[in-house]
């Protein structure tokens, strides 16, 4: 039984860090923020979730395990809310971000 | 496998420093210190202090952090009179933080093993106490003055933050965090984080006197969670010139100044707790020290009063 647990928990914690590799590879490679944001949070939240879920038969205790679900929740609730803050700061950022661009752009040009 | 972790940490901690002083953007200078912090929180756990480790990530990183971020945005982009120190300058840096850092390993390498330490001392006194927590312990009961000028220093910050306003202003409240209405996932965040936050910081403070935690770490929190609650417009932003506010902010360092010559009369030394009651008295200070530091570090994250004008 001990071993299957063990089995459980090497797959699945190999999953999330999976996932996580994922969300690295897509902050680093995307273009622009919006979709680095979005790779970012779906990869993060399900790998911190199969991570828990991995960890939870290795549990000492009842209490250690709800602590660990508990951290799983509010990360996810937390890093939800946070991609949706950021996403609105950098929507507002990008009409500037374009026009600076295109002065750029325009300077090179005249050039 | 362990040192295989601790040496990529080491490895990242160095790439982390390197990239906040080596960044030419404020921001992404900023950010780079923010993950140099969290890393070096974890490098903290790694050494078994987790008290050091809570203050590193909430002060060291969190909250120096978002007030360095505020300043980057506010910061105008530097021009030739005003850009930092030239190459010489930086070189000189460099090599006196090179120098201080091989100084400092050198020091570490050379001490005995194992090395002299009063933690035997500490640990022996303890229960005198009546807390269960060495760090709490040696913070309040052991090095109390310490505890009491660091206090001090920290006010100090915020009449240093206060003196940047101008005179007609001073009084007024800091500069709004938003225009208009506060953004929907910010107020979302904060309705159904701060309950929590704030009851993580109460517990912070309560298992301090047994366990890692205490009222630096619990201020932070609580600073934090008041900081969410006024960036998700779900709190108004505090008035620099109410009594009751001034009163929240003095309520740490002089009730622990209070208590500091209560020691003379009830223990025959400054800073000596009574006799018996020493762990209901270094608690309730500490509720009060709690309460001051997040106010303070609310007060320095938003910066000088900049509210209505006075005649």
């Amino acid at each position: 039984m001990s071993l299957l647990l063990d089995a459980g928990t090497v797959v699945l914690v190999a999953a999330g860090l999976l996932f996580f590799a994922a969300g690295t590879l897509g902050l680093v490679r995307l273009p622009d923020g919006l979709s680095r944001i979005h790779a970012l949070t779906k990869a993060d939240n399900v790998g911190l979730a199969l991570i828990v879920l991995g960890l939870l038969p290795q549990a000492p205790s009842l209490l250690a395990a709800v602590k660990m679900a508990a951290v799983w929740l509010l990360a996810q609730f937390a890093s939800g809310a946070v991609a949706q803050v950021m996403a609105e700061a950098a929507m507002a950022e990008a009409p500037m971000a374009e026009a600076a661009m295109a002065e750029a752009a325009e300077q090179e040009a005249q050039r | 496998m362990s040192l295989l972790f601790d040496g990529l940490l080491c490895l990242l901690l160095a790439g982390g420093a390197l990239a906040a002083v080596a960044s030419p953007a404020p921001r992404a200078a900023v950010l780079a210190f923010m993950g140099y912090g969290l890393l070096l929180g974890l490098a903290w756990a790694r050494l078994k202090a987790p008290d050091v480790a809570l203050t590193e990530i909430a002060i060291g990183s969190g909250i120096s952090g978002i007030v360095l971020l505020r300043a980057a945005a506010g910061a105008r982009p530097a021009d030739a009179a005003t850009a930092g120190p030239g190459a010489t300058g930086r070189a000189l840096a460099a090599a006196v933080s090179v120098a201080v850092a091989l100084a400092l390993a050198a020091m570490v390498l050379a001490l005995p093993e194992p090395a002299p330490s009063q933690a035997a001392d500490a640990a022996a006194a303890l229960p005198a106490t009546g807390l269960g927590n060495p760090v709490t312990g040696v913070l309040l009961a052991f090095r109390a003055l310490d505890t009491l000028l660091e206090k001090i220093v920290l006010l100090l910050a915020l009449v240093g933050v206060w003196a940047l306003a101008r005179d007609p202003k001073w009084r007024g409240r800091p500069a709004p965090l938003f225009e208009g209405a506060a953004p929907a996932p910010s107020a979302f965040l904060a309705r159904i984080l701060v309950p929590i936050g704030v009851l993580v910081g109460i517990y912070l403070l309560w298992t301090g006197a047994d366990a890692p935690g205490g009222a630096f770490q619990s201020g932070a929190t609580l600073a934090a969670m008041g900081l969410l609650a006024l960036m998700g417009g779900i709190a108004p932003l505090p008035d620099a010139g109410s009594r009751r506010l001034r009163a929240v902010l003095l309520a740490g360092p002089f009730g622990l100044l209070a208590v500091g010559f209560l020691g003379w009369a009830s223990a025959g030394a400054f800073l000596a707790f009574p006799p018996g009651i020493e762990k209901l008295v270094i608690k309730t200070v500490e509720v009060a020290i709690t309460a001051s530091i997040a106010l303070t570090l609310i007060l320095v994250v938003l910066g000088p009063p900049a509210g209505e004008e006075r005649p």
